[in-house]
């Protein structure tokens, strides 16, 4: 099997997306980190750094909870998706 | 007015359906409330279910519980960077009722132990949200749900390792990544035949194998693989706060496993079906919160009963166990309808006489000693060398078996450290 990106991935997923996003990243504090933790530790990299940005696409989000875990600077706010929406396992 | 449930459960994994379904049979007016479209569409484990818990409530649960196959092999591999050292345990009894464990699918099984629930009265509401808990006199008096206000006797958080109940209720502190391990899983898809030809299985059989080495580079963890009946789950689980540390991306170890030559072979012709992930709480009794408050029980992963032994990671039948205890507590509770604290301290006293307390504490000091890192690289890579050495023939006069082992163990682990580690084996596990 030829390895697959993080992204490859995701697209096999059944996800019913909602429109509004249940993540959401206190800017201001994310912009004077340096260790950028939720990056690598995110296992969907649903996190990305453009600059000296951070943003999240929470499309592909499977709903683990590690971002609100290694953020030591509370700067993850974690709503969990409106029941329904988000991934959606057949397997599990 | 809303009707006042006897007791509300939130979320319905296995720690939930227990719970539920222990109510709900015992005759209280009981409410699973569940966030995904439905109860296991947002649950995934490694995939297998052993122990007698499910058992209590389903003697013959296999012949109506959508189970995989049936766990007969017990695989464990040592891996280098190209070479495996493998065990491999099988009875004939482990296949013989009332069988020793299953692999199981979440999003099939989880459903159907949901239906249990129903079908014993509880009324089960999916996809419904508990956002937040509702207080009277410094007692949870029910949750707040799809903005409705539900009133119950006694609420129970059993929603998973995030359990945002159970901080609201004050029992437990933001998680640590050093008291969690990350897992990721892909469930590929194989024909039934190309599975019980690789694994050597008939019928119904399955393999749970386990792994660990090199592919983690040095991070407490390992890989599985569980067969299904025509999936394979293939993961790894790994120390959240060394990922963090050494910046390294979960599914990179997960590659790396999947492209071992020893577990390629395995994999070959696959196709990816599903990718997911979950936390898993793994410091044991050291970060087990309060397990209970006024109007107020605290079961499953949200209450961090998982069993970590080096050799099994047992979090299911945990589940089960709590939840039936916590059930167990409620109907007490209700008879004499009083959901006081003092009342609900019987939870802790059922866990305490069976088995979910007594194995935390047996093994309280494996978490510590399974950080030991030499465990995942140094002493696999002694062994697969001693091995590959004991085994070449190259036409060379050979050496004795202790003197590979001594040579092939020199500048990987020292003597002290050796002694040290077989020292805290005996003390851990």
């Amino acid at each position: 099997m030829n390895p697959l990106s993080v992204e490859d991935k995701l697209s096999v997923n059944k996800y019913d997306v909602d429109k509004d996003v249940h993540i959401r990243l206190l800017e201001d504090i994310c912009r004077d980190c340096e260790e950028h933790f939720c990056l690598k530790a995110c296992p969907a990299s649903c996190f990305k750094l453009s600059g000296d940005r951070i943003s999240f696409s929470f499309e592909g989000c499977l709903e683990c909870g590690t971002c609100r875990i290694v953020c030591d600077k509370e700067a993850v706010e974690w709503i969990l998706p409106r029941p329904g929406f988000g991934i959606c396992y057949q397997y599990g | 007015m809303t009707q006042k449930f006897d007791a509300i459960v939130v979320g319905a994994g296995p720690a939930g359906c227990a719970c539920a379904y222990t109510l709900a049979q015992a005759g209280l007016e009981t409410l699973l409330i569940e966030r995904g479209k439905f109860a296991g569409a947002k649950n995934m484990w490694g995939g297998a279910l052993y122990g007698p818990s499910l058992a209590r409530m389903f003697p013959r649960f296999w012949e109506e519980a959508p189970v995989e196959r049936c766990i007969l092999r017990h695989r464990l591999s040592l891996l280098s960077e190209k070479s495996a050292f493998s065990t491999e345990f099988t009875t004939e009894k482990f296949g013989q009722e009332p069988y020793n464990g299953f692999s199981v699918l979440r999003a099939k099984f989880d459903r159907w132990f949901a239906s249990r629930v129903e079908k014993a009265g509880g009324v089960v509401a999916a996809p419904l949200q508990a956002e937040d808990l509702l207080w009277e006199g410094g007692r949870v008096s029910g949750v707040k749900a799809g903005g409705d206000e539900l009133p119950a006797d006694v609420v129970i958080a059993c929603d998973g390792v995030n359990s945002i109940l159970a901080e609201k209720a004050g029992l437990r502190k933001k998680l640590s990544p050093k008291d969690i391990k990350q897992g990721v899983k892909e469930v590929i898809q194989l024909p039934r035949e190309v599975i019980e030809q690789r694994f050597n299985l008939s019928g119904e059989e399955g393999v749970a194998w386990e792994s660990i080495g090199t592919f983690t580079r040095g991070i407490p963890g390992g890989a599985f693989i569980y067969t299904n009946k025509e999936s394979l789950s293939v993961g790894v689980v790994v120390q959240l706060s060394d990922l963090v540390e050494k910046q390294i991306e979960a599914n990179s170890l997960l590659e790396e496993f999947k492209t071992h030559p020893e577990v390629n072979r395995y994999l070959e012709g696959g196709k990816l079906a599903e990718y997911s992930a979950h936390l898993i709480p793994v410091s044991g009794q050291s970060m087990m919160p309060k397990l209970f408050a006024p109007g107020f029980l605290v079961a499953g992963d949200a209450a961090a009963m998982t069993l970590v032994t080096g050799l099994v990671l047992e979090g299911a039948n945990f589940a089960v166990a709590s939840g039936q205890a916590a059930a167990e507590t409620v109907i007490a509770a209700k008879k004499k309808n009083d959901f006081s604290e003092k009342s609900l301290a019987l939870y802790a006293e059922i866990l305490k006489n069976g088995f979910v307390l007594k194995d935390l504490r047996t093994f309280k000091k494996a978490p510590g000693f399974l950080k030991n890192p030499r465990i995942y690289r140094q002493y696999p890579e002694f062994l697969c060398e001693a091995a590959e050495k004991i085994y070449t023939n190259d036409g060379l006069p050979r050496k004795k078996m202790w003197t590979i082992l001594k040579d092939s163990m020199e500048n990987k682990i020292s003597y002290l450290r050796l002694i040290q580690d077989l020292i805290r084996i005996k003390r851990s596990i």
